[in-house]
Parts: C-alpha cells; sequence; structure tokens
C-alpha cells in the first residue's frame, strides 16, 4: 500500500475510532465538518481566488436533523476505506450503489439518490481533508478535448490532434501521477460551454487554424475539466479564455473555473484559474456584432434574481462586469452561443472568434 | 247571481266551524306526520320528550324504554310504546293531555322545556286514530303506594275533547312512579339517517342523565346507558320581556289582566319592567298608571306597546336557561360517539328578539367516526334533536361560514369541512325560534347565527390545537425510532471499518438513545400539561379506549432538571441541516446530462432554518394544579 493509501485509510480508522470512544462513554458521537457554505468561504483579493474559511460545524448523532447524514458519512467512510484497501478506484455512482440499502427494520434506504450520495462525499472530503482522488473516488467522465497538444494518460500517450470528431474524452482525476504533458504547440486553450459549439469549432478546425486546445466541460465544468485546465495554465503557461452563453449561468460558469466554487471552495487553489479571460458571449455583442434580436431570448424571472446575486459577488466587482451586467438586465434578453449560427453555419470559427482574439475584446 | 250560482245565503250554508283537529287532520304534515317513515320517528320523539320534560321537571333521573312492535296481521301497522319513570300523570288529566290538541302546561309560560306548543302527543296519537282506527291507550301510576290507572281513549275530531272507551286499574310492573303510551299507528320502521334509532342516540348524546332502552320490531334490544348522574339544573321560569312580545300578545295580555292597574300589570306580566319604567312609558302613552288594564281601549293599548317598545329597558334575564354544560356535553359524546378527541364550548347567554337564549357546540374527531364525506352535523334545540331540514338550519349555515382549514381540515368552499367529524350544535332558549310547526330547523336571526359561529370557532380552535399537537407527536415518534435503525448502521460500518467487534458501542448507543427517547417523552408530556388553558374543554381519548388525563405526567415535572431539558430540546430540534452560520446560497445546477456536476451543490443544500425554539412556561407553573381533569366517567359504563 502506498503511503498516499495508508494515510487516507488512517484517517478514516481514526474518524471511525473516534466515534465509538464518544459513544462508549455515553456522550453524543459527533464529528466537525468544514462548512461548505457562502458564510464559510472567503475571496481572496490577493490571490483572486475563492477560499474556505475556519467554520465548522458539528455533525451529531443524537440529533433529529443530523442523525441520517452522520450514519451516512460512516457509510461512505466505510465504503471509502473498502476501496483504499482494495487499491481500487470507483465513480461516485458507483459508491452511490455501493452504500445503498434499505436499513433493517423499515422501509426507509439509506440513500435514495445519489444527489443525496454526493455531498456527502464533499462532506468527507474536507472532513477528513482528502481529496476525492485520495479516496479513490471519480466522477464519470464529462467533457472533451482536442488540440495541439500530446499528453499521456493512465500510460497511453494520447495525441489531441487526431481525435477524430468525438476529441479526447476528460477523465475526472488528472493528477500527474495519471496524466502527463508531453508537447504543445497551443498558444491558448478555449473552453466552450457546450458540445454543440465546440463540435462546430473542432468540424472547423479551428484550434488547428488558430493553434490552441478547445476543451468543453458539457455546462459547468466537472472537477477534471478544471484541473486539467488549471495544470495547463500553470504548467504550461497557457491563456485561457472563456466563451460561454449570454446568461447568468454563463457568467457564474465563468467565474467559478476563474475563483473557484463556493462548495468547493477547498479545491480552489487546485482548480482556480485567476488569469482566465470571458471571450463571450457579452452583452455587448449584440450590437457590436449585429446578432438579429430575433435569436435573443427574453429573460426570465430567475435570470433577472440571478444576475443580481452575481451582481452583488465581490469577485465581480470591477467596473466593466458592473457594466456587462447592467447592459444585461436592461436589454432584458439573453443569448445563447448557437445563436451565432443565425449569420451563417461557420460564423463563429469565421469571424466572430478570430476578431475577438485579434481585438482582444476579453473580459477580465 | 244568474244561472243557479250559489248567493250569500247559499254559501253561508256550507259555512261552520272548523275544529282544531279537524284542522291538523287534514294538515298532518305541519306537525310532523307527513307519511308513515316520519310519523313514527315523530309519534316516538313527542312521547319521549314529555317523559324527559316530566322528569325533569320531577327532578327524577330518566329511565325511558322506548319498544316498537309490529302489528300481527297488518303489514303496516306499528304499536309504539314509551314507558318512563316520572311522576305519573293524575287520573283527572289523563284523557285531556292524551285526547286533545292544544292542551297542556307549557305553552303559556316562558319556561325552557322539550315540548313547547302542546301539540305532539296527542297529535301522535290522532295520527295513529285516523290511520289504524284503533285507540290510544295509556298506563300511569303518580303514587308509589296506589295502583296504576289504564285508560282507553279517541280523539273526537269535530270538538277536539277527548272520548272515553275503557278505564280501569291496572298493574304496573315496577316499584316507581311513571306513565306508559301505546300508540298504534300506520307506520314504516327503518334503521339509518333520520330513523327512531338515530334519534334516540342523538337524544343520549345531548341527555347524559337519561338513559334509554330501544326494543325495535326485530326484537333487538338497544341500551343507551347513563353517564352523568346529576340532572340539569331546573330552568327557571320568566316573564316575556317587554321586546320579545307582538302586539297581538300583548293587547290579549292586556285585556285578559286580573290586575288591578296598568302599573301592576306592566311589573308583573313582564320580565325588566320596573315601575319607574312603567311610570314613564304610561306618560309617553298618555295613560294613567291606575287605569285598569282590562278597560283600556285597543288603540291606546297600542300607544301603551310603542311607548314600551322605544322605552329602554335592562336586557332580559337569563339565569332561566339551563345548557347541557361543557361536562355533560363531552361525556353525552364520548358514551355514544366512540370518537378519539371532542371538545366542547358553551357560550355565554345572548339575546334575540327579546328573548335569551344560549349556544353551544361540541365537536366529536377521529376514531370510529366515519372518514369519508363531509363532517355530519347534529343539531339540538333544548336538548331535542333537529332531525330534518338540516340546510335550512341557522346553525347549519354558521358551521359552513367557519374556514375549517384553519383548524387543519379540508373544506370546500360553502360547504360543511371533510373528515370523521361529528359537530353537535345546541340551542337552549325560553322560545326557540323555528321556522315552521314541525320544529326541524332554527330560524336565522343575526345574533343566533353569530353566536353559532362564535361556538363553532371556540370548538374548532381547540380540534386545530389537538391535531397540530398530534401531528407533531406523530412525526417526532417516528422520527425518534430513527435513532435505533441507524445505529445498527453507524455499527456495522464501524466494524467493518475497525474490524473490532462492535457489540460493546452497539449496547452504549441504545442506552444512550434510550435514555434520550425517555427524555424526550416527558418533554413532550410536559408540554402537553404546561398548555390546560388552550385545552381546556376537551376529552382526549387514547388508543386503550380510555381518557388521557391532562396532567398526568405531573409526577415526572421534579424529575427533569433544567439541563435534561435543554438536552431533550436539542434532540428534537428539527434543525434538518448542520450548517449553522449559513445564508444559504446554493449555486446553479446544470446537469443535463443528469451526471454529476462538480463544484455545485445540490439546489437542495444548505438551507438554514432556524431551529424552532419552543418556548414554554416556567417549569414550576404546572404546579398549580388546574387540572380540570374532569371526574368524566359516571359509574355505570365507566
Amino acid at each position: 500500500m502506498s503511503a498516499k493509501r495508508n494515510m487516507t485509510d488512517a484517517k478514516i480508522l481514526q474518524m471511525a475510532e473516534s466515534v465509538a470512544r464518544q459513544g462508549l462513554l455515553g456522550e453524543d458521537p459527533l464529528f466537525h465538518v468544514p462548512s461548505r457554505t457562502l458564510a464559510n468561504v472567503n475571496f481572496n483579493v490577493d490571490k483572486r481566488i475563492i477560499e474556505m474559511g475556519e467554520g465548522k460545524t458539528a455533525r451529531e448523532f443524537f440529533n433529529l436533523g443530523q442523525s441520517k447524514k452522520f450514519m451516512q458519512t460512516m457509510l461512505v467512510a466505510e465504503a471509502c476505506k473498502r476501496l483504499v484497501a482494495a487499491g481500487k478506484t470507483n465513480s461516485i455512482r458507483d459508491l452511490y450503489y455501493m452504500t445503498k440499502h434499505t436499513i433493517a427494520g423499515t422501509r426507509e434506504n439509506t440513500f435514495d439518490d445519489q444527489n443525496e450520495s454526493d455531498p456527502i462525499i464533499e462532506d468527507l472530503e474536507v472532513t477528513l481533508d482528502s481529496l476525492r482522488e485520495e479516496l479513490h473516488l471519480f466522477a464519470s467522465n464529462k467533457g472533451a478535448m482536442v488540440g495541439e497538444i500530446t499528453l499521456v494518460d493512465g500510460g497511453d500517450t494520447i495525441d489531441a490532434r487526431r481525435m477524430g470528431t468525438g476529441g479526447w474524452s476528460v477523465p475526472s482525476i488528472v493528477e500527474p501521477d495519471v496524466v502527463q504533458f508531453l508537447d504543445c504547440d497551443a498558444k491558448f486553450i478555449l473552453l466552450v460551454e457546450k458540445d454543440a459549439m465546440w463540435r462546430r469549432l473542432n468540424e472547423d478546425k479551428f484550434w488547428k487554424l488558430h493553434h490552441c486546445i478547445l476543451i468543453h466541460g458539457g455546462g459547468q465544468p466537472p472537477r477534471g475539466v478544471r484541473r486539467l485546465m488549471h495544470r495547463m495554465v500553470n504548467e504550461l503557461k497557457l491563456p485561457l479564455y472563456v466563451f460561454v452563453d449570454n446568461d447568468p449561468w454563463g457568467y457564474y460558469i465563468y467565474s467559478v473555473v476563474k475563483q473557484g466554487s463556493i462548495s468547493l471552495a477547498y479545491e480552489s487553489r487546485r482548480m482556480a484559474i485567476p488569469s482566465a479571460r470571458f471571450i463571450g458571449l457579452s452583452s455587448a455583442d449584440v450590437e457590436k456584432y449585429q446578432i438579429p434580436d430575433e435569436v435573443t431570448i427574453r429573460l426570465e424571472d430567475t435570470d433577472i434574481n440571478r444576475a443580481k446575486e452575481i451582481m452583488a459577488y465581490p469577485w465581480f466587482q470591477s467596473k466593466p462586469w458592473q457594466k456587462e451586467i447592467q447592459r444585461m438586465l436592461s436589454s432584458k434578453v439573453k443569448l445563447e452561443l448557437e445563436a451565432l449560427s443565425a449569420k451563417g453555419i461557420t460564423y463563429a470559427s469565421d469571424e466572430f472568434l478570430p476578431r475577438k482574439l485579434k481585438e482582444k475584446d476579453f473580459l477580465d | 247571481m244568474a244561472n243557479g250560482a250559489p248567493d250569500a245565503a247559499s254559501m253561508a250554508k256550507k259555512q261552520q266551524e272548523i275544529s282544531v283537529a279537524d284542522f291538523f287532520a287534514k294538515n298532518r304534515h305541519m306537525l310532523g306526520f307527513d307519511n308513515a317513515r316520519k310519523a313514527l320517528l315523530t309519534a316516538v320523539k313527542e312521547a319521549v320528550d314529555n317523559s324527559l320534560d316530566a322528569c325533569e321537571e320531577a327532578r327524577i333521573l330518566p329511565d325511558i324504554r322506548v319498544e316498537i312492535r309490529k302489528v300481527e296481521g297488518a303489514d303496516d301497522q306499528y304499536t309504539l310504546v314509551v314507558r318512563d319513570n316520572g311522576p305519573g300523570i293524575v287520573k283527572a288529566q289523563i284523557p285531556r293531555v292524551f285526547g286533545k290538541l292544544l292542551y297542556g302546561s307549557k305553552f303559556h309560560r316562558l319556561r325552557m322545556s322539550r315540548g313547547q306548543q302542546g301539540i305532539g302527543i296527542s297529535a301522535a296519537g290522532m295520527y295513529g286514530q285516523i290511520t289504524t282506527a284503533k285507540p290510544v291507550q295509556i298506563t300511569s301510576r303518580p303514587h308509589k303506594s296506589k295502583p296504576a290507572h289504564y285508560y282507553e281513549l279517541r280523539m273526537d275530531l269535530k270538538t277536539n275533547e277527548p272520548v272515553i272507551l275503557n278505564e280501569q286499574e291496572a298493574d304496573w310492573t315496577s316499584s316507581v312512579t311513571g306513565t306508559q303510551v301505546a300508540i298504534t299507528m300506520k307506520a314504516t320502521y327503518f334503521r339509518g339517517r333520520q330513523s327512531v334509532d338515530e334519534y334516540l342516540e342523538q337524544t343520549a348524546i345531548a341527555n347524559p342523565h337519561a338513559r334509554f332502552v330501544f326494543v325495535a320490531p326485530d326484537g333487538v334490544e338497544r341500551v343507551f346507558p347513563r353517564a352523568a348522574q346529576e340532572l340539569p339544573p331546573e330552568p327557571l321560569e320568566i316573564q316575556p320581556h317587554p321586546h320579545g312580545i307582538e302586539l297581538g300578545i300583548f293587547t290579549r295580555l292586556l285585556q285578559d289582566s286580573p290586575y288591578k292597574s296598568l302599573g301592576v300589570f306592566m311589573t308583573s306580566a313582564f320580565s325588566r319592567v320596573t315601575s319607574q319604567i312603567a311610570a314613564k312609558v304610561c306618560k309617553e302613552a298618555g295613560l294613567a298608571l291606575s287605569s285598569i288594564p282590562a278597560e283600556v281601549h285597543p288603540t291606546e293599548g297600542e300607544k301603551l306597546f310603542q311607548a314600551l317598545q322605544k322605552a329602554e329597558i335592562p336586557p332580559p334575564r337569563t339565569d332561566c336557561l339551563a345548557p347541557i354544560g361543557v361536562e355533560h356535553l363531552l361525556k353525552g359524546m364520548h358514551k355514544e360517539l366512540g370518537a378519539e378527541f371532542y371538545s366542547a364550548t358553551t357560550r355565554k347567554p345572548a339575546i334575540y328578539r327579546g328573548n335569551p337564549f344560549q349556544i353551544e357546540v361540541g365537536i366529536a374527531y377521529g376514531g370510529k367516526l366515519d372518514s369519508d364525506g363531509t363532517a355530519r352535523v347534529i343539531r339540538f334545540a333544548n336538548r331535542v334533536p333537529l332531525q330534518y331540514q338540516l340546510s335550512a338550519c341557522a346553525s347549519t349555515k354558521s358551521v359552513m361560514d367557519v374556514g375549517w382549514k384553519s383548524y387543519g381540515l379540508s373544506q370546500s368552499r360553502g360547504s360543511l369541512p371533510a373528515g370523521p367529524l361529528v359537530i353537535m350544535v345546541h340551542m337552549a332558549s325560553v322560545w326557540v325560534p323555528f321556522t315552521n310547526q314541525a320544529k326541524e330547523a332554527i330560524a336565522d336571526y343575526d345574533e343566533i347565527r353569530k353566536e353559532f359561529k362564535l361556538a363553532v370557532q371556540e370548538a374548532g380552535r381547540k380540534l386545530g390545537t389537538y391535531l397540530k399537537k398530534k401531528q407533531a407527536a406523530a412525526n417526532q415518534a417516528k422520527r425518534r425510532n430513527v435513532f435505533n435503525a441507524y445505529i445498527e448502521e453507524v455499527v456495522r460500518a464501524y466494524q467493518a471499518i475497525t474490524t473490532k467487534d462492535g457489540q460493546e458501542l452497539r449496547e452504549a448507543l441504545l442506552a444512550t438513545s434510550r435514555k434520550k427517547t425517555e427524555l424526550a417523552e416527558k418533554l413532550e408530556a410536559m408540554k402537553h400539561k404546561a398548555a390546560p388553558e388552550e385545552m381546556e374543554g376537551t376529552l382526549i381519548i387514547g388508543e386503550d379506549g380510555n381518557p388521557i388525563v391532562p396532567g398526568a405526567a405531573a409526577a415526572l415535572e421534579e424529575e427533569m432538571s433544567q439541563s435534561q431539558v435543554d438536552a431533550a430540546e436539542k434532540m428534537l430540534e428539527d434543525s434538518s441541516t448542520d450548517s449553522v452560520n449559513d445564508d444559504s446560497e446554493a449555486e446553479p445546477v446544470e446537469r443535463a446530462d443528469g451526471g454529476v456536476t462538480d463544484g455545485v451543490l445540490p439546489g437542495d443544500a444548505p438551507i438554514v432554518l432556524s431551529a424552532p425554539k419552543i418556548s414554554w412556561p416556567s417549569m414550576t407553573a404546572g404546579k398549580k394544579t388546574d387540572n380540570a381533569t374532569l371526574s368524566l366517567f359516571g359509574e355505570e359504563d365507566a
């Protein structure tokens, strides 16, 4: 067993022993879970990333509101211990099935769906101060990549220039022991919000023409994509541009990539990319690129509320950003990436992005 | 007048006096004898009401036996026999009481009683006579030491006079006084709604001091036991209040007055009229106080009447009313309904049209009550069930006026609430305003409707409180069980992680759980006790069928220290999340592919409820043993 595995093993054991010690003394068993909430994150102005605070809450067994979560955390810890001992990794979906069963003498399940077990895993990560891969867990692959780079993935050499129409599927764990970079001719990385635009750009060989790496995360990028970009930005010294829908959710994807997220603030140091730039779509683009009114979508109430929330985040306080969001609110419309197709099939590859890059029309 | 058309003279030959009996024989529906079904019920009702009134007036706890027998050889004829342990009727009065319409002691006085007009029992006899040509048979024994007398009577429909067919001394099987009446009539017997069974059941509810035995035509005997040993207080007779009287009645009172002067007439014949008021009124009407009432001219009498109406007169006295009372309402419902919860309210007396009245409402919920459909409203006037014209009754309208949703029940707009619910409404008054002569629905006076509504709301609120508590207790009990189920899971995980034996840990955790649960239960019990005033006038039946006595947890009180209380409360706190200081910021989730979205909180992640703190009065407050713990059970059926 590697030292890393031994350490995770020991942490889980320690947690179980601590619960038993309290229980045997007739005390209320509890453990302290660092809070993954807005109140317990700070925006580090110097590093420009979101960091987790020191706040912790006690998770108590003999508390009706917390008892089930306590029990669930024990089950997840036990399953991870098994994985570590066996030297295997499993998806978090597998873990859900490993820990799901009907509680004896009741009709209640330990977990009803994966939405219940995923946050428990995150709680366990922060409680044990062990990252997900140290618990031998990964998420299902989400996101794809092509571009001017060659890398090694689990011992196999991957030439990202020869990945066909589907691209290289980005694994959930991309730490240096799994993924190594060989050679790179790319000048920048372009993160595209969605698969559809990514396919458009891949088919048009945009990455070849402009010497870049083209990656998407299927919406909000998973940890694997974020970590991979973080490594490429830092190890290969590449700039990163974020190309998302012009709506509050697009802004927030950019924000998570750049500063980190609230619930995974403890991962910011390995994932946040403060140098990331926002390439579009901007609320100014409708006018600047003369996108027809017909392809804009009216803002819903939820959009408006979310936009106002985002406007209040400390890391969106720069003048250009306040102007950007204000412009969206006053225009009352949003815009999807695919709307660019209204200007021509290859408009995004041939005109929109080249002009953006040339004019350095970015938001920071 | 040509063509042999009748003229006034020939018409006059046909004009003749119509006897009261003839009139009612033709208009029997006005008295509740519309059809064979209803006739039987009305007859039972009149007989039983008379028996109850007589027993109560003689301060005897009523013991009434009702028997319905099929007449052999006649398909549609039944004999109704009602026998009581009342004071009996003196021999000379029997023919007139049972063989003459509108003969009675109750019409001419203002006193709360069941019967009012004195039509009832003789009308039942008349109905029997018309439909079967059989006489009414009466046996009565007014003196314990003397034999009973027996009569067979017929009514002369023309003259409204009794005809005695047979009279003799008779045996009386019990050692007490009493009366038995037997009427043979055309009837249909059935069970269910608007039946004799229902009438007796409801009468038993409103009269827990009475015992009834009912023998149905199939021979099945049903006993309605006595649940209270105290008779209702004797209602006082009062004089009419001037504001509650109509001109015609006033004029007659004036003319029939035995009093020597208007002053004495007004102060004696009416309640609340003082000699000052009488003087003022006479002056207003331009009459001398000393005028002889019988000699006052009708036009002057009207002036006097108007002056009386305008005069400021104190409201009528209300001590003439004898409501059932909260305790008896609860007892009565409990012994007949088999519900799990009862609440009852007696309003303060109020006035309509110069008549004092008092409204009472009882609610029974759950238990054996039918949970399909809407609530059953059972209505009473002076303890008599009203079984017809439900929707025409002011009380029903009031029940519908109330917003039952706030008491935790469902209710469609403008209708009765739904659920296993019986709502009992009672109006006690010296004069209950009915919508018709058959006394089936209470007339809709604003004052009456308002009182009904307030009473229903009072009783309803208590039900609402109970339902809330019950729900909370059920939730808590359910959740308390989770500890034990989760302990097994935690111990198994512990064993797998440490590869140690978890038995010791299992036992320790189970012991802690037990301790915590006990604390929580004590806490619950104390809470129940901590607010006796809000549950006053209620009766809660436990699963064993016995009442749960509020304050039974009193003994536990000293055992629980403040720190224990805190611990138990903490456990019960419904902090559904373990985040304490969060302003609940859920990040947006995009999971178009159903996959996992890293770096994003699930939509339902930490929403922080500030734990609901239960505030409660100081722990020693419970000491004032104001246990309105009614001793709710009579000896007979405890």
